[in-house]
Parts: structure tokens; sequence; C-alpha cells
């Protein structure tokens, strides 16, 4: 528990720092959610408080500005975020399918994360990468054509607990 | 392009890098290493040269040779082929279609039929560094406007060029800056907005990846016009890779002079901040980008307060999309009558279109504006893939529309598809086979603008939802006559009710 208490002060002052780093931009809530969720995975509500008194700011405004955003979350999610574009490209190059595999693949419904903590399954619109539907990005790497099974499982293999 | 004998180009877009890219310059280095030749050859990353579906792909200069499909047992083979022994490998070449078998880049029909004015940098210079742009002649153009021309004279330029912005309607972009100029209110503000708008496009991607510093000088130059002191680059947060490049040019911009205090010792002084997005495609439209800037939820502002006059912070903005402002240094620089002899009546210069779907070349390609459906289709895309019929094209996104082969000939222009009641958006071109439905086409963008839409207008918010209920009816055999009225007047007062042109 010390242990943990102690990560998280390291957080903390990372985040304080980044606030004090771009407090003098003009209206850089944004961009200091961006840093906050880059550092905690998430947006739990302990730092939303945080936030909301380091840039006197209510907490009503940030929640206003997170949920219009799909990029920001509340929720923890898993080690690897899988986002499976769902682009026009792609819709028409058998995204659906692809979401109705991973799931199946997983065991997890799209928006849970799997048990053990791996893998959070997700969609976004558009990765700009059309001439490959369809695609699937995890954190920063991008597949395209993922259109078998086996493609989904030797992607998904290379990422470990 | 450097000193050293050869070159090779190699395309570090985000759809070449998933295809293996970095591990192809991984082993080109070891490879040139073990072979004594980093002296003589030079690896060379570039933004997107736009054959997305034949990635990794290099160029290889001076011959200007193209290899596809690079996979990481080539390299090897390449290396000793091509650079010990002069032999280029036409195995990795685009298969032989003209009798020959050695294929240049100009010899590909794709590349050759094109006309690369904003695109002519993409794929060629290294984005990361300055000094390939200052060769191609870049800045050039700004220093020359800010030591000796006006803003009106700009603005008269721009005019007589008919330039229209890249996204929508086409609004004259000449208006805009006008209107700003005449606003009476300090400081004024430029925006430039990299969110496509409609998913299925990545013109800005490719742009800011490529030649971010054209959109830099773009900027500056439109900043200088209308007299604005800051300026923001909005870009989508999916772009992780446009960010780093467009935020490294703006650092090395200001290192050289061409961003900060007394720019070219002409008095005049601009700053630029990049500010990212968090997933939101309302973005696209011009007063939500405001918001978003702002740090609130992206909503749009009801009109008649145009940005112009009361934009950014309430202040005068110019906004213009990447592509539009990709445009401005080659007006200024080969003049308004050049660019004006390009494209038709309504609509002057070239057009970017990304091409996707069932079709044999995916990427981008760059016209004049009045080509045909069916170059976009054959000429450009190569046909449909071996075994697809040809359903439709769907142009322009949400607020676009689709066709049939009764269009194929008619010239795409902004008069064109206003005339059909429709807009171009960002320059999607996305060819569907007969096996996609066009209903449930409908039904994908009617539950794209649903999750999209910023919910601020009722009828947007509602209206869509009730629409997309009776698609899904109807895509479930459920549909009865009566729904396709209920369709028709539901969307035509969404759209007279709905302050932007998602509703």
């Amino acid at each position: 528990m010390a242990d943990n208490q102690q990560f998280d002060n390291i957080l903390y002052r990372k985040l304080g720092k980044v606030i004090e780093e771009k407090k003098g931009l003009k209206n850089p809530l944004i961009e200091i959610l961006h840093s906050a969720q880059k550092i905690f995975g998430f947006l739990p509500e302990e730092v939303l408080n945080y936030i909301s008194e380091k840039l006197d700011l209510p907490l009503s405004k940030l929640y206003g500005v997170i949920t219009f955003y799909s990029k920001f979350s509340c929720q923890p999610h898993g080690k690897y975020l899988i986002n499976i574009c769902t682009g026009t490209s792609c819709y028409f190059g058998g995204s659906q399918q692809l979401i109705g595999r991973l799931e199946k693949e997983l065991g997890i419904k799209l928006g849970e994360t799997t048990a053990n903590g791996l893998f959070t399954l997700s969609s976004l619109r558009c990765l700009g990468v059309c001439s490959q539907s369809p695609a699937l990005v995890i954190n920063n790497d991008t597949y395209g054509c993922v259109d078998s099974i086996e493609k989904i499982r030797e992607i998904i293999s290379r990422y470990k607990l | 392009m450097s000193d050293k004998i050869s070159d090779i180009l190699i395309c570090f877009c985000p759809d070449c890098v998933s295809r293996g890219a970095g591990k192809i310059k991984e082993l080109f280095q070891t490879s040139l290493i073990k072979h004594n030749l980093s002296n003589d050859v030079n690896i060379i990353e570039t933004g997107c040269m736009g054959t997305c579906d034949l990635g990794p792909v290099l160029t290889i200069y001076p011959e200007g040779y193209v290899y596809i499909k690079i996979k990481p047992e080539d390299v090897e083979e390449l290396v000793t082929e091509h650079f010990l022994n002069n032999r280029p490998v036409s195995r990795l070449m685009l298969p032989d279609t003209f009798g020959k078998s050695l294929i240049k880049k100009i010899d590909i029909p794709f590349h050759r039929k094109q006309m690369k004015v904003i695109m002519e940098n993409c794929g060629v210079i290294d984005p990361g560094n300055i000094e390939e742009y200052f060769a191609t002649g870049g800045y050039e153009t700004l220093a020359k406007i800010l030591l000796e021309k006006s803003p009106e004279e700009l603005i008269e330029t721009l005019k007589r060029s008919g330039l229209r912005d890249r996204e929508g309607g086409g609004f004259p972009s000449w208006q805009k800056w006008q209107y700003v100029l005449e606003a009476q209110d300090d400081p004024k503000y430029i925006i430039v907005n990299a969110e496509e708008g409609d998913p299925g496009v990545f013109i800005s991607r490719a742009l800011l990846e490529s030649d971010p510093h054209r959109i830099l000088e773009g900027m500056i130059t439109a900043a200088f016009a209308i007299g604005a002191v800051q300026g923001y680059i909005y870009c989508r947060n999916e772009y992780p890779l446009a960010i780093i490049r467009i935020k490294r040019a703006v650092e090395q911009a200001r290192e050289y002079g061409m961003i900060g205090e007394n720019i070219f010792n002409s008095g005049f002084s601009f700053d630029v901040e990049i500010r990212r997005g968090a997933g939101s495609f309302v973005a696209g439209e011009e007063t939500a980008v405001i918001s978003v800037i702002e740090g609130l939820r992206g909503e749009p502002i009801s009109k008649p307060e145009f940005p112009a006059t009361s934009g950014l912070w309430k202040k005068p903005t110019l906004i213009h999309n990447v592509e539009t402002i990709a445009n401005l240094t080659t007006i200024f620089s080969k003049g308004a009558s050049w660019f004006s002899s390009l494209g038709t009546n309504s609509s002057k210069g070239t057009k970017i279109f990304a091409l996707s779907g069932a079709i044999r070349n995916q990427g981008l390609i760059e016209v004049p504006f009045g080509i045909t459906l069916r170059e976009l289709v054959y000429d450009f895309g190569g046909g449909m893939k071996p075994g697809k019929n040809f359903l439709a094209v769907q142009l322009g996104g949400p607020s676009g529309g689709c066709f049939t082969s009764q269009h194929f000939d008619i010239k795409i222009d902004y008069e064109f598809l206003q005339e059909q009641g429709i807009t171009l958006g960002s320059g999607g071109v996305i060819v569907l086979d007969d096996s996609s439905c066009l209903v449930d086409l409908a039904r994908y963008f009617l539950e794209f603008t649903v999750t999209e839409s910023c919910g601020k207008c009722l009828p947007c918010r509602v209206g869509l939802r009730k629409m997309l209920e009776i698609l899904n009816r109807i895509t479930n055999g459920e549909g009865e006559l009566e729904d396709l009225n209920r369709l028709e007047s539901l969307g035509s007062k969404i759209k007279a009710l709905s302050l932007c042109n998602f509703g």
C-alpha cells in the first residue's frame, strides 16, 4: 500500500509539472487532460479533482469536456487498448466482421476488458489508413488488412502480460 | 537529396510503417554498413508517396526506380544487386504493363497522369529537415511577400486566382481574408484545421506529415495578409505522426526566424501553437473547431456570428483547412493566372482525392478540377479489384452523395456538386462493389452522424436518431412505404433547423 502511495505521488508530481508548464497557454484544458490520461492511463475522479483545483475550474466543466470527446475515459482500460477503425472504407472492408471475430476470440464485448486486464476492445472513427481496410490499432501499433482469424490470432499473440 | 551517390527514399507514412517500413529501413542500414556502402548511399524518410496499397515503397535516386511491397528478405538482394552489381531488381517493381521491365516513378500511370502541385514534395523530401524544403525554394515566396507586398495586393491576387476553400461547398477563400482584414478588432487569429470532417479521408494527415513547412509557409502568408499575430494548427489526436512532424517543423521555423518576432526584418511578428483533438469529427465544422481550441466541448456556435468577425475568443479569425493553406505558396509564387488556368470555370486549381474501396489502386491523387468519375475509378483507381463489380462511388463523405455509372462522364467541380445538392466534403472517393448495399451505406453514415453529433441542436440530436431507427427497420426488411416520406420530411427539417452542416 505504501508503495502505491509513493507511486501515486510521483504521478501527481508529474501532472503538477505539466499543469505548471501549460497553465500559461490560453485554455489548455484539453492538452492537460491528454497529459493526465497519458500519465494515469485514465481519468479517475481524484485526478479530476486535482486538475479542477489547480486550474480553478468547476468539476462540472471538466466532465462536460471529458464526456464530449471519445478519447477521454474515466474508466481504466487494459494494458493494451485495441481500437478497431470504423471509418467508411473499413466499414465496407469488413470492420463489423473484425469486431465480431475479436469479441469471440477475446471473449468480451466492445467496450469491455479481458479478465486478466490485458486487452480492452474499443472502436474509433478513421485511422486514415483507408487502403488497408479493415484496420485496427493496438496502443500505438497500426495493423491493416486484418481480414482473417489467423491474422487476428497472430497479432494478438504478440501482446503479453 | 544529399551529396552522396545514391538516395534511398523510403515512404514513412503510417500506412507504409504499419506494413513494416521501419524494419526495412533498419535492415538497409545494417546491410549498407556490411557492404561498406554507407558513405555512398543515403537513406531518407519521406512522407506519403501516394501509392498506399503498394507499401512499403522505396524510390531510389538518381535513377528514380520504384520498388514496391518490400519484404525484409528482399533488402539484402536489393543492396547487392542494385548498388553493388548495378542491376536493378525488376522482380520488386510494378509488374510490366507496357513493355518495360524496369519501372521508374514517371512510368507509373498512377503518378504520370497526376498533376502534383501541392503534393509536389510529398514522398520526395524529408519532412523532418527544413533544409530540404529550402532546397525546393521553400520560404522564398514568403520572404518576397513580407518585404514587398501589401495585404491588399495579396487579397487581389488570391481573388484573381479563383481559389475556393477545399472543404464543404468551396467558399471563395479571398472573401474570408477580406472580411477578417476589414474586421475592426484586435488581435486577429488564424486557424489551420486538420480535422478531415469525413471518415475515409486522410488528405490533411498526408500533407502535414509529408510537407509540413509548406503548410507553415502558407499559414504565415495568410496571417500576414489578414494581420493575425497568433495561429493555431488543430490536428486530430488519431494522427500522432502528423503532430510530431508539424511540431518539429514549427521548432525549426522558429529557429530560422520564420516564426517569431520581426520575421525577415519585415516588422511582422507571428507565432504558432499546435492543439490536439480528442476524438470528435464535428470539429471539421468551422465554429466547432473554435470551441475545441478554447478547451470547450466541440459544439458549433450559432451564426450569423461569423468567425471572420467573432471567432476564437470572440476575435476575428480566419479558418482554412490544410489543403486550402497548401495552395497559397504556389499561387503567390506562380501567379494567379497560372493557377486559374487549371480546372474548370467554377473551380480553379487542383484537388486531392483519397481513393479507397473495391478498386485496385488506393491512395492519394492530385488532379485539376474537372476530372470525371470514370477517370477516378479506371485511370487512377486501376479499375475494380478482380472479381468485383462496380456498384457506385461515394463522394464527399456523410454530406456527399453516391453516383452510379450513369454519372461516369460528368466533370467533377463545385458547380456540378452544388447542382446535385451535395458537397465535396474533403475529397473522399470510396468505390463500392455490388456486395455492398446503398441503404446500408446510408444507414452507416446516419449512424456516424448520430454518434458524432455534438448534441447541441435538438433536430440533429433526436431527428437523426429517428431516421436511423427507420433505416434500421428498412435494412432488417421491415420497412413500409410511408417510411420513405418520413425520411424525406425528417431530413429536410433537420437540415433547415440545425446550426452546422452536420445536421
